[in-house]
């Protein structure tokens, strides 16, 4: 999932500091400018080089993240077939996690590296997965609305410049339309259902909507930095862009479920041939990114209790396969 | 703060394998990603996890990624270009009356 463009820190780019400088610069963006994908061991600004390997750990680590606030339904799915989806969207997080931080690390920093700032706090994941999953539509309305949202970044993604990058996002998007539609399969269950299973739809949906158009980041205007990745094509369409198209994909889905949208400002504008929509509150997002969501804390204590708790594994096979060799070198 | 500098170096220490999957019988073996463990079997068996969740291939490779040695990109012109300008190489240079018959 995911591909959270709102987590981006500036991007500080040198001036070129001689004339081969210069000259390596201009080839490289005549490369991106020819849509010519850049591979690991060639030649890249080392901005270009820090900005990847900052998006791609954070999306790395918002698909391990992401995991949790699925593990929590697990053990209550309400029947063998919601369980096994569940158990099935869950392991391809966990792989998508896999495929990104191996892609990244192409880019010389190891998984260990990035693991170690996501556990420090140094880096950060979506701000979607700070807010818990209180109920069972939750199941529903993050597939359909975080992995659709996830689903309208990583299209664009799939489509950047640097190759592992974008290699991995193919994959990605093809898995994870079996997500959106589980999903979305799942609250069409509910809105069938009894007055309760139709108020908790409703419910869940009203508390993930505004998060969702949130992924998008920044309106376009407070988005500063984006031009350098537009340029560099590590980004290929605006936040606003992304986000607009979410939302005309999204509405008639809402009104096919029979729920309402928390907006009253969402309306069809004939004349540009979009939805309009209602003001997005950036102060709770900032919050959320800065560790005062609802579940920051927890999250990242689960994470590095699994870690920790999973050293033994990682020595005992370590010393296995030193014994292993010792045997065939004897 | 976490305390796993033990771990960290155990993680240091687990190699990287580079997977390589053929689709179905009769197809390539295609690179398609990279993977961490602590030996070849269990390189085997987590490029089968992460790689072929959904019947993407019927045979895997995992190579120690330093074992392989790649043509670096400086030297693209001299290993490649040499083929451009020969295009009597290619079955299109050469004009055959329509009479030859298929060929």
């Amino acid at each position: 999932m995911y591909g959270d463009t709102s987590i981006q820190k500036p991007i500080k780019i040198a001036e070129p500091t001689s004339a081969e400088q210069a000259r390596l610069e201009e080839i490289f963006q005549q490369k991106i400018d020819d849509d010519i994908k850049i591979e690991p061991q060639e030649w890249m600004p080392a901005a270009y080089r820090k900005t990847l390997v900052r998006q791609m750990s954070q999306h790395a680590h918002s698909e391990v993240i992401g995991m949790q606030p699925e593990g929590n339904w697990l053990t209550r799915a309400p029947s063998l077939r919601r369980k096994v989806i569940l158990l099935a969207k869950i392991q391809d997080e966990g792989g998508h996690g896999l495929y990104i931080y191996s892609a990244a690390e192409t880019l010389g920093t190891s998984r260990a590296e990035m693991i170690e700032q996501l556990q420090s706090g140094k880096a950060k994941y979506s701000s979607i997965f700070n807010y818990p999953a209180l109920t069972w539509a939750d199941m529903g309305t993050i597939g359909w609305l975080v992995d659709g949202a996830a689903i309208t970044n990583q299209v664009a993604l799939s489509r950047g410049s640097y190759g592992p990058y974008s290699r991995a996002m193919i994959r990605i998007c093809k898995e994870e339309s079996f997500h959106q539609r589980q999903g979305y399969e799942l609250l069409l269950t509910l809105s069938k259902g009894t007055k309760e299973q139709k108020e908790m739809l409703q419910e869940s949906v009203n508390r993930f909507w505004w998060p969702s158009l949130m992924m998008f980041g920044p309106n376009d205007a407070n988005s500063p930095h984006s031009a350098q990745s537009m340029k560099w094509k590590i980004k290929k369409k605006s936040n606003d862009q992304l986000r607009q198209e979410f939302i005309d994909a999204t509405v008639p889905q809402a009104e096919f479920l029979g729920i309402t949208l928390p907006d009253p400002d969402l309306k069809w504008n004939e004349e540009r041939g979009h939805y309009d929509y209602g003001a997005i509150d950036w102060e709770e997002f900032g919050n959320v990114i800065n560790g005062n969501g609802p579940c920051n804390k927890q999250r990242l204590a689960n994470h590095i209790k699994a870690h920790e708790d999973g050293a033994w594994v990682r020595e005992a096979a370590a010393a296995y396969a030193e014994k292993q060799q010792k045997k065939r070198v004897a | 703060m976490p305390k796993h500098t033990t771990e960290q170096i155990t993680e240091k220490e687990w190699p990287l394998w580079e997977v390589f999957i053929r689709s179905k019988a009769g197809l390539d073996h295609k690179h398609c990603g990279s993977v961490h463990a602590s030996d070849a079997e269990i390189a085997l068996e987590s490029a089968r996890d992460v790689y072929t969740r959904r019947s993407e291939g019927i045979s895997i490779w995992v190579v120690p990624s330093n074992a392989i040695t790649a043509s670096k990109p400086e030297d693209k012109e001299s290993l490649f270009e040499p083929a451009d300008d020969k295009i009597y190489r290619h079955p299109t240079f050469y004009d055959i009356p329509k009479g030859a018959g298929k060929m």
